[in-house]
């Protein structure tokens, strides 16, 4: 379980997060909506100690993670899984060797081990028979599923996932989604997941937190959404003129 | 993986360089057997021509060698590294080693000035003898000597202390090329412009770093 307590962050004069509280359980997806620049990604990069707050706690399982000393941050970490936006694909390293390299730098399993547990997360993600390929051979599709496999090969306790269905098609977006679900199901993962797509959020969205200027607007299940009467949520959700028509027809 | 690594870079910053290396170095050694050679036959007092062995020799192990080789890795190596670590750092590739517990500088700095500690002191000697050799097969060939005489030169007053003056140009200068342009690709801010000009910054911060201890090392030690 994680727990947000009152987290605040600014650049220079430009304050991003106001004072943010949240919690996000384990088993569930719990993700993070609101438009582009109300701060999303600065807390998603918070939670995962990239930015330091300014003020406020994030405690993993009990565990202050800005109160923990260097090595005890970096056992933490292990335990951490994260989907970048862009991948973040190591590109001179074969789909193979992304998704071993965690078990290279951090364990001292042997390489049958290690070939087994690779093969294992290719099998989860359906990437068999891709390891020998290099990121710029595989389609975005693809590079997901093998940021994924990476991120949940140490098996973590935590997964972050920053904007998965950004640049896929709604399909494979899905299909992502859906493997995301899965993985945090079977695994019991606390998993975050960053987004503005609203197929995610109406079909994985078992916990939703609307953040909007810096500000925690919302939180509620994919379920409470529709009937919300929160404004900013709204406007977000039904933000063009054909969903707002959908919506005064059926009378939301 | 760290040793591994730093394995990884020696090779790329080693062989990598070779043929580069190689080639400045022989013709570096050939025009200063040739312009010597010019000028003491231009000389009203006459010269023996066993000096050019001595002055390529000299030459090339306290000041060709070691400055013009660093200053052609600041442009191969240099602008390599910076490019390298930019290019990461936009594809947040150095983010997702933090978040895996990497710790980033160790492993993607340390093996790369390690690599270059290791590895240039022994590319540069061999660049040493490739422009003894360039210096020999110009002079031959352009008939101002002998065998004998050049090697002659070549074996006259050989100090040792220069030997060390070259070591020690060899890890100031390949210390400066791979920290700087590690230092300039591991902070880029931006995206594909501002990793073109992290790695001219680092090109133009290093031979400017260069050239400035070079003439240190030369006022203080020589």
């Amino acid at each position: 379980m994680i727990v947000v307590e009152n987290i605040k962050k600014s650049f220079t004069e430009q304050s991003v997060l106001k004072g943010i509280s949240a919690e996000f359980y384990p088993g569930q997806c719990n993700l993070v909506i609101g438009t582009s620049g109300a701060g999303k990604t600065v807390f998603l990069k918070c939670l995962v100690g990239l930015h330091k707050p300014d003020s406020g706690n994030i405690l993993y399982s009990d565990r202050k993670f800005n109160a923990l000393k260097a090595k005890e941050q970096k056992k933490l970490r292990q335990e951490m899984g994260m989907l970048f936006q862009g991948n973040a694909l190591f590109d001179s390293m074969s789909v193979e060797e992304n998704i071993r390299f965690p078990l290279d730098m951090f364990t001292s399993k042997t390489e049958d081990e290690k070939r087994s547990r690779v093969e294992e997360c290719l099998q989860k993600v359906n990437l068999t028979g891709a390891g020998k390929k290099y990121p710029g051979e595989i389609s975005g599709g693809m590079m997901k599923r093998v940021g994924i496999a990476r991120a949940i090969v140490m098996e973590p306790k935590y997964l972050f996932c920053d904007e998965p269905n950004s640049g896929l098609d709604p399909k494979t977006a899905l299909v992502i989604d859906e493997l995301i679900r899965e993985l945090t199901i079977e695994n019991n993962i606390t998993t975050v997941i960053n987004t503005h797509d609203m197929n995610s959020v109406m079909g994985i969205g078992d916990k939703v937190t609307f953040l909007h200027k810096g500000l925690k607007h919302w939180e509620g299940s994919k379920g409470d959404i529709l009937s919300s009467n929160n404004k900013e949520l709204t406007d977000f959700i039904f933000a063009s003129d054909f969903l707002k028509q959908l919506r005064n027809k059926a009378n939301l | 993986m760290y040793a591994r690594e730093t394995f990884r870079q020696t090779h790329d910053i080693g062989i990598g360089s070779l043929p580069i290396i190689a080639i400045i170095s022989t013709f570096l050694g050939a025009v200063t057997a040739v312009q010597f050679a010019k000028q003491f036959l231009d000389m009203t007092l006459p010269l023996p021509m066993s000096l050019i062995g001595y002055i390529v020799r000299d030459s090339l192990i306290l000041e060709l060698v070691p400055t013009i080789g660093s200053l052609m890795l600041a442009g191969k190596v240099g602008s390599n590294i910076s490019s390298e670590l930019g290019s990461m750092r936009v594809t947040e590739q150095i983010d997702a080693l933090e978040i895996m517990g990497v710790n980033t500088k160790a492993y993607l700095i340390m093996p790369k000035i390690l690599g270059a500690l290791i590895i240039v002191p022994l590319l540069f000697a061999s660049a040493i003898i490739l422009g003894m050799v360039g210096g020999f097969l110009a002079g031959y060939f352009g008939d101002f000597f002998s065998w004998e005489e050049y090697k002659s030169g070549l074996q006259d007053s050989f100090t040792s202390y220069y030997m060390v003056i070259f070591l020690l140009k060899c890890y100031v200068f390949s210390f400066i090329v791979t920290s700087v342009s590690c230092y300039q690709g591991y902070y880029v801010k931006g995206g594909a412009l501002e990793i073109g000009a992290a790695s001219t910054r680092a090109v133009v911060n290093s031979s400017i770093m260069i050239i400035v201890t070079n003439f240190l090392i030369a006022f203080l030690f020589l």
